[in-house]
């Protein structure tokens, strides 16, 4: 998650939502995302909330089991208040950070805590990040023992002077031996990419891609990278050391993953990620895209149940203040009235090749469907049968179509 | 012991003899205000504990600036040798602009006071005007001012001066407006020198204008020089240009408080009050009489002021235009040369065309607007007065590139002025080059001292307006200074280039130019609207024509990608934000054909603010 959190209005020291969250709880799914706020090194392209220091006070590595399942408790006595209905949890992610940098029991202990609070559905999803490094089998056998399902590596390029620019510290050659272990002990394989690194050739991209798919995983997600304000390449690039990213061949990429994904039979059912099958689709992320419901443990953690979104605060030492005070760790939280949880599902949906019903357009959207076909940003075959879904060109225009049907274009 | 006058002549009584009546002809910054300031002190009519900077300048933007732009008028006691004499100082605008304002100042005074700052010399605009007072036949004191400054070189600048003016440099004063030095001598010297004013006391009575206040609660205030007969209280008034007859509501002098007398006798100086809500109704020039014993010849050199310059004035915020509208009706109250009227463009949305004296004067009047009724405006480029013959022979006054006749044109004729330029000798070949590429004719070239230099050209106005004077200041590190009279006319080849974007006009950027730099106008303005308009969905050709015909394109390549990449849980409230703020740029935006241009590209493209260009 960025590091930057949004605006919003003071939440409650208690947790408790208002009671609009529990209309439809039960039609929704349940999930829990748990972030791991630590590194050995900042990548200098990457704003997300992670400290590579052993020791932060109050809050050591050593603790942070102790601290998620302080917030996992508080969360099932703040829900139980909320009136919400207790639900069986669908999907679990652990993001960061390098969930990996933790030991492996801690993550099972975690995981354990989360199926004793809440129960798990059958079949349930559950997801690691890993660094390639920072796991042997050894470590990948313990995840699939403890009931992880899944494991997504960040991979990010294959190509030495690219990964160099990012300060990923990996040697590419043991992606494909870390993927085939953790093949080999029956979890699922997710392969993170990132394009668009500066000095990064189309053909630098396509080895990458190239060598992605070589390593067979099942689901490959491809990001173009942002250059977020604050971070050491975005200070590069003011400097000079490297080139302003350039948005066409940002497009060049993208047109290319997504072309050599579809010949190796995977198929885009978001912007940026790419699965072989249905089931190997990320239902965590899938969950972000469709408003359902997910408790954010860890500092600076993302929640969202039934309209309201709140967000921790970022620091570990404050956030671990506060679950050791028994209080909300949150740091402020909106709650999103009819017509803007409408907008978020046009923005959302639109990413997803299922698509977005018409339905949830304003007659002025749909009156722009039209004109948005003859552009060939939308799918004529999809909008025939009720559902916007955008076209490859579309989909790179994202922003425009979505302002389109928003009808808000200017006068 | 100060001089001060301890029996000062009473106003309406007061005898001609003792009167004297002059003005200060001065640099903007060359101190004339402090100087004035420091006289109101010496004289006592402003207590020490009343003093305040600038005391005479009333308007904050003239404090701030330390410009004067309306002309005020202050009676002084002062006394000399026994005698107690009547001072009265009219200061006067010192800018080109102003030139007839100043001119109409000049002409209610005998003698005039040239005040140059000690460090720097005189400038362009003070030499037009000290012509323009020896053309008057004034009596002129050279004085130079600042004295205490260390840079100060009087001997130098004293040298400079009685070759302008004749005399010997031991004749000229020296000065400190900020300490007070020689300011007695100075007033001293004034009642020597300035003659007294001659006029008829038993005529019909005559007051020239030389300015017109509005005040919100007092109406206008006129400000009068009488030149014949007497003025009383509660009689009846005629304007002599436009025979309207108005109460007398009040009548005094400055000093600088307004302060009501039994009237005002020849050769006095002070104010009136009709309760006329207006300046148009009291303009500057023009003759004062009775309507009981009406003069019959009223004073020569009344004429109206004429707008040079034009300008469209627009409201960034289109829904301010009603605002404008009311602003710009309160400021045509003040200010007589201002006229306006509603214009449309399809880039800036409603605003008004705007007719002013000269660049300052634009700038004075957005800078106005912008602070006394917190408007935000976009100014297009200025233009002049253009006389557009066509082949069948009809003629159009053009003062807005968008009235530019089509089809064929036979002549255009465009206003030429007579340019000034002041500067230190080793800037007269950068001048020169300067010159000459906005199609200037030198016309001579004077030495004033030894390293100054005056050039005078004849140059059409519109190159003028056009960032001439930045130009100038830029390549003389500041040190140039210019003057500019009208001298007529001058048929030119002169050409409108449009700007097309995606094949429609887009009015805010069509100028009339020389057809020598049309094709350089088109593409500079095709370039930076390429940098500055954001990419769109489709390719978008920008053209610069005249006429049918292309003589510049750039194009704007098709934006392929907007998307951002990656938005999992964290980054949907951020995502959403970034879309509701994108949302209130879009109201920002305007629409020419297809084409969403942001109102900033427009903003900064008419003010060739490359630099803020938008990220693409």
């Amino acid at each position: 998650m960025p590091s930057v959190l949004p605006d919003g209005i003071p939440a409650p020291s208690d947790g408790v939502l208002p009671v609009s969250a529990r209309v439809g709880a039960h039609t929704r799914n349940f999930g829990v995302y748990v972030h791991i706020p630590f590194c050995r090194v900042r990548c200098g392209y990457c704003d997300f909330n992670t400290y590579t220091a052993e020791e932060l006070r109050g809050a050591a590595r050593s603790d942070f089991v102790s601290l998620a399942e302080g917030e996992l408790s508080f969360a099932q006595r703040a829900l139980a208040a909320s009136g919400i209905p207790e639900r069986s949890v669908n999907t679990v992610f652990f993001g960061g950070g390098t969930p990996t940098l933790l030991p492996a029991e801690d993550l099972v202990r975690i995981l354990d805590t989360i199926r004793d609070q809440w129960g798990m559905i059958p079949g349930a999803e559950i997801t690691t990040e890993a660094n390639p490094d920072s796991v042997d089998r050894d470590y990948l056998q313990q995840l699939y023992d403890g009931g992880f399902t899944r494991v997504s590596f960040g991979m990010q390029s294959a190509v030495p002077h690219v990964l160099a620019t990012l300060d990923r510290t990996h040697n590419p050659e043991r992606v494909p031996l870390v993927v085939q272990w953790a093949r080999e002990v029956g979890l699922g394989v997710s392969l993170d990419l990132i394009y668009g690194t500066p000095g990064e050739s189309l053909g630098d991209w396509h080895t990458s891609v190239l060598a992605a798919l070589a390593c067979q995983p099942d689901h490959i997600s491809a990001y173009a990278l942002i250059v977020e304000e604050g971070t050491k390449l975005a200070g590069q690039i003011r400097r000079g050391v490297y080139p302003e990213p350039d948005d066409d061949l940002h497009a060049d990429m993208y047109e290319l993953v997504d072309r050599l994904l579809g010949d190796a039979g995977f198929e885009w059912y978001e912007i940026s990620n790419w699965a072989q099958t249905l089931t190997d689709r990320s239902r965590h992320n899938l969950s972000y895209w469709t408003g359902e419901d997910w408790w954010g443990v860890g500092p600076g953690a993302h929640s969202h149940v039934g309209g309201v979104r709140w967000w921790n605060v970022k620091h570990p030492s404050p956030y671990a203040d506060r679950i050791n005070a028994g209080i909300s760790p949150a740091a402020a939280r909106e709650i999103l009235d009819e017509e803007t949880r409408r907008v978020e599902s046009v923005l959302l949906r639109l990413r997803l090749a299922e698509g977005l019903p018409t339905t949830q357009l304003t007659s002025e959207g749909r009156l722009a469907v039209a004109g948005l076909i003859a552009d060939g940003l939308l799918d004529p075959g999809s909008a025939l049968r009720g559902e916007v879904v955008p076209t490859l060109r579309g989909r790179l225009l994202a922003d425009t179509v979505v302002h389109r049907l928003l009808a808000e274009t200017a006068d | 012991m100060s001089p001060r006058s301890d029996n000062p002549p009473i106003p309406a009584a007061t005898d001609p003899a003792v009167i004297r009546n002059f003005c200060i002809i001065a640099h903007i910054d060359h101190g004339k205000s402090t100087l004035a300031d420091r006289m109101l002190q010496t004289t006592g009519v402003v207590s020490d504990r009343d003093m305040r900077a600038q005391y005479l300048d009333r308007m904050d933007i003239e404090r701030e600036r330390g410009i004067t732009i309306k002309s005020q008028a202050v009676r002084m006691p002062w006394s000399v040798a026994g005698t107690d004499y009547c001072l009265n100082m009219i200061d006067t605008p010192g800018h080109v602009d102003f030139t007839y304002e100043v001119s109409r100042s000049l002409a209610a005074c005998e003698g005039a006071l040239l005040l140059v700052d000690a460090a720097q010399g005189i400038e362009a605009q003070t030499l037009a005007n000290l012509y323009l007072a020896m053309e008057n036949d004034l009596a002129i004191i050279p004085v130079l001012n600042k004295i205490d400054l260390p840079a100060a070189d009087p001997d130098k600048y004293a040298q400079e001066l009685a070759n302008l003016i004749g005399g010997s440099p031991e004749d000229v004063l020296r000065v400190s407006g900020k300490t007070g030095v020689g300011v007695e001598a100075l007033l001293n010297r004034v009642t020597e020198l300035v003659p007294p004013p001659v006029g008829d006391p038993n005529a019909p009575a005559r007051a020239m204008i030389f300015d017109s206040v509005y005040d919100a609660y007092r109406g206008v205030v006129t400000y009068v020089r009488m030149i014949d007969g007497s003025l009383s209280p509660r009689e009846k008034i005629q304007m002599m240009s436009t025979r309207a007859v108005h109460e007398l509501l009040e009548i005094g002098v400055s000093s600088p408080e307004p302060r009501p007398s039994q009237g005002l006798s020849v050769g006095e100086v002070g104010y009136l009050i009709t309760g006329v809500k207006d300046v148009r109704q009291s303009k500057v020039g023009d003759t004062v009489t009775t309507s009981n014993k009406p003069a019959t010849e009223a004073l020569p050199g009344y004429t109206d002021p004429k707008p040079m310059v034009f300008s469209g004035l627009y409201p960034i915020d289109g829904s301010d235009y009603p605002i404008l509208r009311e602003a710009l009706d309160k400021l045509k109250l003040s200010d007589a040369a201002l006229n306006y009227e509603p214009e449309t463009s399809v880039a800036l949305g409603f605003g008004f065309r705007v007719g002013f004296l000269g660049l300052l004067h634009l700038e004075i009047i957005t800078e106005r607007l912008r602070r006394e009724f917190d408007l935000d405006l976009i100014a297009t480029a200025p233009s002049v007065i253009y006389e557009v013959m066509t082949d069948d022979k009809k003629v159009a006054i053009v003062t807005n590139p968008s009235e530019f006749p089509g089809g064929k044109i036979a002549s255009v004729r465009e206003p030429v002025v007579k340019a000034a330029v002041l500067a230190p000798k080793d800037y007269v070949g950068t001048i020169m080059e300067l010159c000459q590429s906005r199609r200037g004719n030198l016309l001579g070239m004077e030495y004033l001292g030894e390293d100054r230099v005056e050039l005078r050209y004849s140059i059409p106005l519109g190159e003028i307006v056009f960032d001439f004077f930045d130009h100038l200041k830029s390549r003389t590190q500041g040190y140039a200074s210019l003057d500019y009279e009208p001298m007529g006319d001058q048929e030119a080849d002169l050409v409108k280039v449009d700007i097309l974007l995606q094949g429609e006009q887009v009015d805010a950027f069509s100028a009339i130019v020389h057809r020598d730099k049309a094709y350089a106008y088109g593409v500079l303005m095709t370039e930076r609207l390429k940098n500055l308009i954001p990419r769109q969905q489709f390719e978008v050709p920008i053209q610069a024509a005249i006429g049918a015909r292309i003589i510049a394109r750039e194009s704007i390549r098709a934006i392929r990608k907007d998307v951002l990449a990656k938005c999992y849980g964290g980054d949907i409230s951020r995502k959403r934000k970034l879309l509701e703020k994108q949302k209130e740029g879009k109201k920002r935006m305007k629409m020419v054909g297809r084409v969403e241009v942001p109102q900033e590209a427009f903003i900064a493209a008419l003010s060739g603010d490359t630099e803020s260009k938008e990220k693409k």
